[in-house]
């Protein structure tokens, strides 16, 4: 139990550390694919250090809650980043919440930042706040479908077991899976704010939905929030590659399994961020009322994964 | 010896409800005697009513025949674990919503306070009735006098055409779904002619009048219950009544339908056919997700927590009949975990729907508006209000790890099992059904997320608000109370099922299987699925913990002040940010086919006052109300024409009866 609790606030950590860095490796592919010279490996950790020196500037008309906010995120964040199996199988943690409280992690995360971005009052924080919250219902239950996908395979929800059935069994091809991991796919798309949804990177306001809601933040609450958001994007990735590619995490109580683990981690990460970084330089940002089709469609081949599984699988 | 049962004291607080009521009209010169008397009484009787409710759970049922009423046909009342559990939620809920009232009502004028309070007393009274009654005659009583008292409250402030108007059509929906509940309990005797519930119980029906007496029944708590399309009361009456009445609507009396569905179709008729369950399941989904667009549009606030409720009580039902459909397929474990979702999750509404609608009231109280319009930031002006009400939006919105979680979470967990129903085409089509109630509750959190934000946050849209004023004691003490019971109830589910338990076997046979430890909830089996909120609340505070310690040692804490960034527009002001109707924009345009949008929109060119106003109204009131109501109309103008003032033609009416009756009788 010790040793699992040991494993368990070691790969919390190490997500924590290394969450930056797989931003600014997909930062780097997409520069590379688009021509342009690349920044360094590092720069997110350049941009948080600079952050956090800075002093925090914050409007009069600023609540409690808006301070608040980003270290809720943070710590909804490195919760989720506790759940999902990356390096290890084997977290005392995990029955705490299963695949569904993670949902409503995300979504307590989120609502925290929408109230935030309402709370100064300006005119972009509450656009932002809107866009936000109409991404969020109609990824949430996209998002809901692939879990139970997979967990009608594994017969759990927790996601342990959903990672054990699946990395366990014979090699058995889920044609369901497949459908669950393209919408799981765009779900993740919309949640983390990337083309085609939203434009991390975007200057036009008009445009910007999550990069809206934190207009006004600087400093060390902005650099949270930052860090939060590399830190969602990679336990999203974590949570992908669990699901649908689950081969390499180390089996509870396996030690020895443990260094291959992290190099199937790496490698596994480094490839979805590259292949992120490769689907945003071919596409564009789509108008924000096309985000209901292009969600719909998600949702769609989450149920048709799920139908497909009663009917082929059952 | 002589022992007061349980159901003893419940009949007792009864009359001591009744006497308080007679006590406010008596006294209604003295308005202070009856804010700071008689209300803090009455929620003593709530909380000694939340009382027998737990030890009602506790004991077995318990029986008592009340020589009152007609000669031969006494009150029979019955305190059975099912009649206990809805007392406990309208024990607890009614408390801190009395205590609510107790400072709110102060400045009431005298008179109206003093009938009021007759008929707030009377309203509790007479739930508490329906709770207890054991035989038809008694139940609809109980029922009618919940009703007309309700009806009394919803049209407190009855100088108000649109007030009355809300208040009449609440009364004519109301007593259709009566006469709906007179007709199923007829249907249910089942010609013995006996209307004891005792009687019912074992009363031979063919399977035809079986299902008609569940239609009716479906039908009557219904049109209580606010099922779509009988929900059109609801977001009139609501925001119509005095802010606690409304909290207690909301809260507890919407679930006295749910407690007559859960008796009627258990108890009675003992559950005989799945698509009973699919009914009310696809019914059930409906109105949630109907209720919630429609909470998303709204611009007057205890409109959309109207709304709002339609959707809770669309959850509500949809357990329902995921329950029936299990107890009918003879699963009875999956049918207790459905059961037990659905009991949950009434319990949770009534504590945090009843925190929103009070909060609402003090907002209302210090700002005289309803529309959120003219509302904003008041969490700088009452801080109190706004943090308690914060707890209940995020409750409703099925947050980790406050209440409204647990249920929506239980309620998933029952879909997921349904791939174990022995009907095929059943076991398909539930799951999809689960994403229908992740789409409502996705979509709660965005009627919150509005709710909280247009009110609360941001900057006052109206200079008048820099003068609004906190709460004052009592109404804090009430909204801590519901708030309280919003966490409690999130932080130790184990305890509260197993209190839920005796409800659940009593009505299925079986009790929720709970693999996991006190701290752990885990239904059917810890490797299937399991959740702890108290170990989630504890990592989350921790992580708070040590990100707010780290970054205040390793850094600074060093805070200026500004005003906020303009976005290179000179000029910002409180009217720039959205309005409550800008906030539901989105929902407008995806959701676009469910409802009739009005706009009138300003001439471009030539106006000099321009005005914008819109309105999404509900497609159901013009298609099925409005015809039914010309149609009603007409009739009324047909049968008229019998009427000519003249005494004549009066004569010969009653001479063409008589001869009539004669030759009819003879």
């Amino acid at each position: 139990m010790s040793a699992g609790i040991l494993l368990q606030v070691a790969q919390t950590l190490l997500a924590i550390l290394v969450a930056p860095l797989l931003l600014g490796w997909t930062n780097q592919c997409r520069a590379w694919l688009q021509g342009r010279s690349a920044p360094p490996l590092l720069q997110p950790y350049f941009t948080l250090r600079k952050l956090f020196h800075k002093d925090a500037v914050i409007a009069h008309s600023a609540s409690p809650l808006f301070r608040f906010a980003p270290y809720m995120m943070f710590a909804c964040m490195a919760l989720a980043a506790g759940i999902v199996p990356m390096v290890v199988n084997d977290l005392p943690f995990s029955p705490a919440a299963d695949a569904i409280a993670l949902v409503g992690v995300f979504a307590l995360a989120r609502v925290f930042l929408a109230l935030a971005a309402m709370d100064i009052g300006t005119s972009f924080g509450t656009l932002g706040a809107r866009r936000e919250m109409m991404v969020s219902f109609l990824a949430e239950p996209a998002l809901l479908m692939v879990f139970f996908t997979a967990s009608l395979i594994s017969q759990s929800t927790q996601l342990p077991h959903i990672v054990e059935t699946l990395a366990h069994q014979d090699f058995a091809i889920y044609p369901s899976l497949a459908f669950a991991a393209v919408a799981f796919w765009m779900v993740s798309v919309a949640e983390n704010a990337r083309i085609p949804v939203d434009n991390p990177t975007t200057h036009l306001e008009l445009t910007m939905i999550h990069e809206a809601m934190i207009l006004e933040y600087s400093a060390r609450h902005l650099a949270l929030i930052e860090w939060a958001v590399a830190l969602k994007l990679f336990t999203y990735s974590a949570l992908g590659l669990a699901l649908f590619l689950p081969w390499g995490i180390a089996p509870a109580g396996d030690y020895a399994a443990l260094p291959l683990a992290v190099l199937a981690l790496t490698v596994k990460m480094a490839g979805g961020g590259a292949l992120l970084a490769f689907l945003e330089a071919i596409s564009a940002k789509m108008r924000i009322f096309r985000v209901p089709e292009f969600l719909g469609t998600a949702f769609l081949l989450a149920v048709l994964g799920m139908l497909i599984h009663f009917l082929l699988e059952f | 010896m002589f022992e007061l049962l349980p159901l003893d004291w419940a009949w007792a607080i009864v009359l001591y409800w009744m006497a308080l009521g007679m006590l406010g009209l008596f006294a209604q010169r003295r308005p202070a005697l009856i804010t700071s008397l008689v209300f803090p009484l009455g929620a003593l009787g709530a909380l000694a009513i939340a009382a027998v409710g737990v030890a009602g759970l506790l004991q077995p049922a318990s029986h008592f025949i009340l020589p009152i009423g007609l000669p031969d046909l006494p009150f029979h009342l019955r305190l059975d674990a099912l009649s206990a559990f809805f007392l406990v939620l309208l024990g607890g809920a009614a408390f801190g919503v009395t205590i609510y009232a107790s400072g709110y009502l102060r400045g009431m004028e005298a008179g109206p306070l003093g009938l009021l309070t007759l008929w707030y007393h009377l309203f509790l009274a007479g739930m508490v009735m329906v709770m207890l009654a054991d035989d038809a005659y008694a139940f609809m009583v109980a029922w009618e006098v919940m009703a007309l008292s309700s009806y009394f409250l919803v049209t407190t402030d009855h100088k108000i055409p649109d007030i009355r108007r809300a208040g009449f059509l609440y009364l004519l929906i109301a007593h259709v779904g009566a006469v709906s509940l007179l007709l199923c309990f007829g249907v249910l005797q089942g010609g013995h002619g006996a209307y004891t519930f005792d009687y019912m119980r074992h009363a031979q029906l063919t399977p035809f009048w079986t299902s008609i007496a569940f239609l009716l029944a479906l039908f009557g708590f219904g049109a209580k219950a606010g099922l779509v399309p009988l929900h059109v009361w609801l977001p009139e009456a609501h925001p119509a009544a005095p802010s606690p009445v409304s909290a207690l609507m909301s809260g507890v009396m919407l679930k006295t339908a749910i407690y007559g569905l859960l008796r009627v179709s258990f108890d009675l008729l003992n559950v005989q056919y799945a698509w009973w369950g699919t009914l009310a399941l696809t019914l059930g989904l409906i109105t949630a997700l109907y209720g919630v667009i429609f909470a998303a549009v709204q611009s007057d606030m205890k409109r959309l927590l109207a709304w709002s409720s339609i959707e809770n009580i669309g959850i509500i039902l949809t357990g329902f009949g995921l329950t029936l459909i299990f107890h009918v397929d003879g699963n009875g474990s999956m049918a207790a975990l459905a059961l037990t979702a659905t009991l949950y999750h009434a319990l949770n509404h009534a504590f945090f729907k009843g925190l929103l609608f009070v909060g609402t009231g003090s907002v209302l109280h210090a700002t005289g508006t309803r529309l959120m319009g003219g509302l904003g930031g008041l969490i700088r002006f009452m801080p109190w209000t706004a943090w308690l009400t914060l707890i209940g939006a995020l409750a409703i919105a099925g947050l980790p790890p406050l209440n409204g979680f647990v249920s929506e979470w239980l309620l998933l967990q029952a879909f997921l099992l349904t791939p174990g129903l022995h009907q095929s085409y059943l076991n398909m089509v539930i799951p999809v059904a689960a994403a229908a109630v992740a789409l409502a509750s996705a979509l709660a959190a965005y009627v919150m997320v509005k709710f909280f934000g247009v009110i609360f946050l941001g900057q006052p849209r109206d200079p008048s608000l820099q003068h609004a004023h906190e709460a004052g004691w009592p109404q804090r003490l009430g909204m801590m109370w519901l708030g309280l019971g919003c966490i409690l109830l999130g932080l130790l589910p184990t305890q509260v099922i197993e209190w839920i338990s005796p409800v659940v076997l009593q009505l299925t046979g079986q009790n929720m299987p709970n693999d996991g430890h006190w701290l752990m909830l885990s239904p059917v089996d810890a490797e299937r699925a399991s959740y702890s909120p108290l170990i989630f609340l504890t990592v989350v505070l921790v992580m708070l913990l040590l990100t707010f310690v780290a970054v205040r040692r390793v850094y600074h804490g060093r805070v200026r002040r500004a005003d906020p960034w303009d976005c290179g527009f000179p000029e910002q002001d409180a009217r720039m940010q959205d309005s409550a109707e800008g906030f539901g924009q989105p929902i407008r345009q995806i959701f676009a086919s469910f409802m009739h949008v009005k706009r009138d929109t300003p001439d471009p060119f030539d106006d000099r006052n321009p005005r914008y106003h819109g309105a999404s109204l509900d497609k159901i009131w013009s298609l099925a109300y409005e015809p039914i109501g010309r149609l009603a109309g007409w009739l009324s103008n047909q049968v008229g024409r019998l009427q000519h003032g003249r005494i004549q033609w009066y004569l010969i009416y009653s001479f063409a009866t008589l001869i009539f009756l004669l030759v009819f009788t003879r």
